[in-house]
């Protein structure tokens, strides 16, 4: 299982209701069901991968984040899980709002577009980035909305969400995002964690 | 129609307050049964007919000598794996199949005929109900079935919550919705406009209203099709000639097809069962027997759920079925879905549709794995 996944888990305690929005495959639904006892709900918009979640016994709606979200009554879940889709979607700011309506928390993973890598990438060759976890030429990713850590971190500030952790992944290590640190943790992650509620 | 031989019928002795206000008692529910009941009892699955389906899901119906409705789904090894599961189907009632109906008798020895009460969805269900007790089984497995079947999936889970594990309504609605009404109509005004319906007593007059329940077939089996599915299979394909006839004769396959389905049809199936199956689908309005909310039909269960729409059927469309799940979503209860990719229309449910297949079997063996 990646380590993203690992970190998420870490953030859930035992025996809660968690709503996996993208959930794909259903892995990290598998781990945190069999291994914290979740009751677990997944929501995914590729047929293909809805059925990968039957086949492994979880409970998953085939739907679109930006329009099937609101059929869930506010605070329906104790966690809403949402990894590395945001800047997928045509209006992330209503799928924010809808996460944090939906759950008591939520979790939001983004792709850091402030990683030096891609800045690297972006000054020295001249072309968009391509790196492990943005790995689409422009012509065909998925991602509308790029944003940095720095750019999701003064988002939800202004949005008066409250980050209640929020963490910086590059590779295995794992490390504390916090206003101090924020410039250089923007410059070496590679993905950014954040616990977030309203 | 023989229905004597080969069908087994449970005489419900108790009497059933139907929906119109009449009672009935000592009636007959004619099932079928697949696989063994385990000793523990909790294997058992409710399977509910469609409109024109019977008891006879899957292997040889001995009445009619033709495959089961339902072969592609149930049987050994297949999605419903009878080599594990007990499958228990029952004629619903109205049917004619050998459960009671207007082809049956009434207390003065006279066919019912549209002197038989009209029943609903609710009626049908709570008649099949019965099942249970005679065969012991305190919870089942599951329930399921397509189109008229998953109408009856849901009122049997809102009527009974506690009764069944899991619940699996496919490509049905909660609502007949007036296009559905409208094809039902076209339907029995074909058969009663028919001079040999004699009112419905053609038994007694020994004649059959076959042409207008032909008819009826015909136009409602097009709605089980889709567009590209039709176009696929016949296109502008002549039937057994080289040129257009300039006549009224069928010219093309598509016409030779749709009569060859009326046809045989009329061997099968009983007109005035027709008529009443359809009105108990028109009456159907779950969400009217909860002042207008859909979410109090299953608040009280704990059952979950798995609900399949195919893309292309047009007669109970995926949104339909979506309401339902957003009925449920919306009480917090456990709730799958999944929208099959079939240009088979609605039908797609009867046929050989891998996707739509693997999905009902891995809910079902996961969700028994997990008991």
């Amino acid at each position: 299982m990646k380590n993203e996944f690992q970190v998420i888990a870490d953030l859930i305690e035992k025996d809660k209701k968690v709503l996996d929005v993208g959930c794909a495959d259903g892995t990290l639904m598998k781990f945190l069901k069999d291994n914290k006892n979740i009751n677990i709900r997944g929501l995914e918009i590729s047929k293909e991968k809805v059925q990968e979640c039957i086949a492994k016994g979880l409970t998953v709606i085939e739907g679109n984040a930006e329009k099937d979200l609101k059929q869930f009554p506010d605070k329906s879940f104790d966690y809403v899980v949402l990894s590395q889709t945001l800047q997928a979607f045509l209006n992330p700011e209503l799928v924010l709002d809808e996460l944090l309506r939906v759950g008591k928390k939520a979790i939001v993973t983004i792709p850091n577009f402030g990683y030096w890598k891609v800045r690297f990438h972006l000054l020295f060759k001249g072309t968009m980035p391509i790196t492990k976890t943005l790995p689409d030429e422009w012509y065909n990713t998925p991602n509308l909305h790029m944003c940095t850590i720095k750019d999701f971190f003064r988002f939800v500030k202004s949005k008066d969400i409250q980050i209640v952790k929020s963490l910086a992944l590059n590779n295995l290590n794992k490390s504390t995002i916090n206003q101090s640190n924020l410039g250089v943790k923007n410059l070496f992650a590679d993905l950014g964690i954040f616990l977030i509620e309203k | 129609m023989n229905t004597e031989k080969n069908i087994k019928t449970l005489i419900v002795k108790k009497p059933l307050k139907l929906d119109c206000g009449k009672t009935i008692k000592d009636f007959p529910i004619a099932y079928e049964t697949y696989g063994l009941l385990n000793s523990k009892k909790d294997n058992a699955i409710l399977v509910f007919h469609a409109l024109t389906g019977d008891q006879f899901v899957t292997g040889i119906n001995p009445v009619t000598n033709k495959e089961g409705w339902w072969s592609y789904a149930v049987g050994p090894d297949k999605a419903i794996d009878t080599n594990k599961y007990f499958v228990i189907c029952s004629n619903v009632i109205g049917g004619c199949m050998g459960s009671y109906g207007p082809s049956h008798k009434d207390p003065d020895q006279k066919i019912f005929g549209t002197n038989f009460p009209v029943i609903t969805i609710n009626d049908m269900v709570n008649a099949q109900y019965n099942l249970l007790d005679h065969f012991g089984i305190d919870k089942l497995f599951s329930i399921t079935g397509g189109s008229m079947g998953g109408m009856q999936v849901l009122q049997f889970i809102s009527n009974f919550p506690d009764k069944s594990k899991t619940v699996i309504p496919i490509a049905t609605t909660s609502s007949h919705s007036a296009q559905n009404i409208a094809f039902n109509e076209l339907g029995r005004q074909a058969i009663t406009a028919d001079s040999n319906w004699k009112d419905g007593n053609y038994t007694s007059n020994d004649t059959n209203p076959g042409k207008g329940l032909a008819v009826a077939r015909m136009a409602a089996h097009i709605t089980y099709l889709s567009k590209k599915g039709l176009q696929e299979k016949f296109g502008r394909k002549l039937q057994e000639r080289e040129d257009l006839k300039f006549g009224f004769d069928a010219d093309f396959q598509i016409e030779s097809y749709l009569r060859y389905q009326g046809s045989v049809f009329v061997d099968r199936f009983d007109a005035n069962s027709y008529l009443y199956i359809t009105r108990a689908m028109d009456y159907f309005d779950l969400a009217k027997q909860f002042n207008g909310n859909l979410s109090e039909a299953f608040i009280n269960t704990n059952a979950k759920f798995f609900i399949i729409s195919f893309t292309s059927d047009w007669l109970y469309p995926t949104q339909e079925n979506k309401d339902i799940v957003i009925a449920l979503n919306s009480i917090g209860a456990d709730v799958g879905f999944v929208e099959i990719e079939s240009d088979k229309g609605h039908d797609s449910f009867l046929l050989d549709v891998p996707d739509f297949l693997s999905a009902l079997k891995n809910f079902l063996d996961k969700s028994y794995e997990e008991n």
